[in-house]
């Protein structure tokens, strides 16, 4: 599934890294040990959890993104970490149940 | 490859910005020497708990890896308080991390049980005051 076609579907805001790869599959969770353990490299790691443990977490989990919902961002200085190990982060209005509806309807389609 | 490589890092306890980057060198490490990414994500998940155990409990330590033909050894030593109870500190869920440390996303008590699950051979060496010793080893 495309990246950019899911930025549209879910109103979300690029904050870094580019927006123009493919993800399969998704993960959702905040907790940092089961996220280490959970998501899968080329998926899309859904997440409230912003700091910049998410960053170490994603450079050794290889998410093809990190989709914050509920219009969380990141700080400058997470963003920047995250930016230098080529993570691509957006954020998104919706919250994590509705992200996934959404990639759920976009992969039945 | 038929040399041993070894790596040897100061896991800095003061600071959570950093931890995970001795986790995350060894990835990068691993993958330039040409690891199976199955084995490097083994590695990956067990040392980053490794890494981020001492320093929410331990306030660092040192983190030594040592790669091999035939297999990964990872040593994590610490001067920290030590594991009253270790049966107790494997159960899933079991975590005695604060609520700062909890807030940042961690202190799920998955912290030792990842380190089971993802390694062939773990081992814990720890006496209460005087520090631990995990020395896990991943099969290649």
């Amino acid at each position: 599934m495309k990246v950019e076609a899911l930025q549209g579907l879910l109103s979300a805001r690029v904050l870094c890294g580019k927006a123009d790869g493919e993800f399969e599959g998704v993960y959702i969770g905040d907790l940092l040990s089961r996220a280490m353990s959970r998501v899968e490299a080329g998926c899309a790691w859904v997440t409230i959890m912003a700091n910049i443990n998410v960053v170490a977490v994603a450079n050794l989990t290889e998410p093809a993104l990190i989709i914050l919902a509920e219009d969380v961002t990141m700080q400058a200085d997470v963003l920047a970490a995250a930016e230098e190990n080529g993570i691509t982060v957006m954020t998104s209005p919706m919250s994590a149940y509705e992200i996934c509806c959404a990639i759920s309807k976009m992969a039945g389609e | 490859m038929s040399d041993v490589v070894k790596f040897r890092f100061d896991v800095d306890g003061s600071d959570f910005s950093s931890a995970g980057a001795a986790s995350v060198t060894v990835k990068k490490k691993l993958r330039q020497l040409g690891y199976s990414p199955d084995v490097i994500r083994r590695v990956s998940i067990a040392m980053y708990e490794g890494e981020i155990n001492m320093v929410i409990h331990a306030n660092g330590g040192i983190a030594e890896v040592e790669a091999s033909d035939d297999k990964i050894v990872i040593v994590l030593a610490d001067k920290g308080p030590g594991i009253p109870d270790v049966e107790l500190a494997m159960q899933a869920g079991y975590s005695t991390a604060k609520d700062h440390i909890r807030n940042l996303g961690f202190g799920a008590g998955m912290g030792l049980p990842n380190m089971i699950k993802y390694t062939d051979d773990l081992r814990i060496d720890t006496v209460v005051g005087e520090g631990t010793t995990i020395t896990m080893t991943v099969l290649i």
